[in-house]
């Protein structure tokens, strides 16, 4: 429910600024960021990913192996991801921190370790 | 009454595990009068997260932890009613034909519990690899419901499906298994996963279980039980109590209460801390009463 609630509201934003083309908003979207994250078992790299408070993001899932989640609860974002493809997640952290996030499809023995950290700064 | 004190007292002197006593589930009298039953005061033993297979420093006797909780409960003066494992029988093997083997081991070591009449669910450690293909090879059906004096017992599988939901089709089979309860039906819940977000920042959730809790909701009287975090812990969703069991393999930390969700490390001057069964009492009464006794593990 949040999930989706949060992704409303990002899509929105992605709306609004579409339409807005002004001279700050294509500045901003030259700045946006794109993270690649990659999957195999049982490691997303990197496992620690720095992002700035208030600065949209987009990180970007690729999978070695098998079928895989990465779940940031606490900015309520998720996805799978599946072998052959490119997920996609962008939002923006709205608060500084530390914040685990981890691998939601059970994926092998080693599943349970397959966590990492994102720092907002 | 007596012989409840009897038994208290009896499992401070055995030292073996957590117990919880659950004193008169709500409404219980009258539903079981309504079922037609003289009503019996009853318990049930809860075992949970033995992940048979399991070595490591976490648990030194990973081989004879399992073994000595049975004998443990073969040890009560009065034996339970029926005993229920809530779920992670055996720990994850990327293998199936070891994921056989641990399950059907672990088979033979619960066959030597004295009471017959024992409940299985599985883990996520059991089926998610495999969609509970090899559980079911073993133990049967998933997700079931039996009655048992007067209460309406509902195991639940959280765990087959490997992103940890319970499906649409479950929650349907769900809706009729309640449609026809009366409002004030006593209704138990057996789940491996917690049904609400305890601390979904080490997956220590369900990703539909809110669906469950909303079908529940509208049932007076629902307890729920899991497993799956390795350590008791109580929470009310509305009037919905949900009580997750100690394991027998190793304790997990509080949530969220150190970065990582790793297992707390055994403590020689402790022997079997943080592990434990419980049992379950429930007792004819006006209104729904939990007395809770947390007892040590000590050295077999
Ligand atoms: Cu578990």
């Amino acid at each position: 429910m949040t999930i989706n609630h949060k992704r409303r509201l990002l899509l929105a934003g992605v709306g609004a600024g579409g339409l807005a083309l002004s001279a700050a908003a294509v500045t901003a979207q030259n700045q946006e960021r794109v993270i690649k994250v990659v999957a195999k078992k049982f490691d997303f790299t990197p496992g620690e990913i720095r992002l700035k408070k208030n600065q949209p993001v987009t990180l970007e899932f690729t999978t070695l192996d098998v079928v895989m989640g990465f779940a940031l609860p606490d900015f309520g974002v998720r996805t799978d991801i599946l072998p052959g493809t490119t997920a996609r997640i962008r939002f923006t952290p709205d608060k500084a921190g530390q914040f685990p996030f981890h691998c939601d499809i059970f994926c092998g023995s080693g599943h349970e370790s397959m966590t990492g950290t994102v720092i907002v700064t | 009454m007596d012989q409840a004190i009897k038994r208290r007292s009896f499992l401070k002197l055995a030292g073996l595990g957590g117990a919880i006593y659950v004193s008169g589930l709500s409404g219980w009298a009258s539903a079981a009068a309504k079922a037609g039953n003289a009503y019996q005061d009853f318990f049930f033993v809860q075992l949970s997260d033995t992940h048979w297979g399991f070595e490591g420093a976490p648990n030194p006797d990973a081989r004879g932890t399992l073994k000595k909780a049975v004998q443990a409960v073969n040890s009560l003066e009065q034996q339970p009613d029926f005993i229920v494992f809530t779920g992670d029988l055996t720990h994850t093997t990327d293998d199936p034909l070891e994921r056989r083997k641990r399950l059907r081991e672990f088979k033979e070591i619960v066959a030597e519990l004295k009471v017959k009449d024992v409940r299985f669910m599985p883990g996520e450690h059991d089926a998610s690899l495999d969609n509970g293909a090899a559980y079911q090879e073993f133990f049967g059906k998933t997700h079931y419901s039996f009655e048992h004096k007067g209460v309406f017992f509902i195991v639940l599988d959280n765990v087959s499906d490997p992103a940890g939901s319970i499906g649409e089709q479950q929650l349907a089979w769900l809706a009729a298994e309640l449609q026809p309860l009366p409002a004030d039906a006593n209704i138990v819940v057996f789940t491996h996963r917690p049904l609400f977000d305890l601390y979904p920042q080490w997956d220590w959730a369900t990703r539909d279980g809110a669906k469950a809790v909303e079908l529940l909701m509208p049932h007076a009287n629902v307890t729920v039980f899991y497993g799956h975090i390795h350590q008791a812990h109580h929470h009310m969703t509305g009037h919905i109590a949900h009580h997750a069991a100690k394991s027998l393999i190793f304790p997990l930390p509080a949530p969220g209460s150190q970065p990582k969700r790793t297992p707390l490390a055994w403590d020689d001057a402790y022997p079997y801390r943080g592990l434990g069964y419980r049992e379950i009492e429930a007792e004819a009464a006006p209104k729904t009463d939990f007395k809770i006794v947390e007892l040590p593990v000590q050295k077999g």
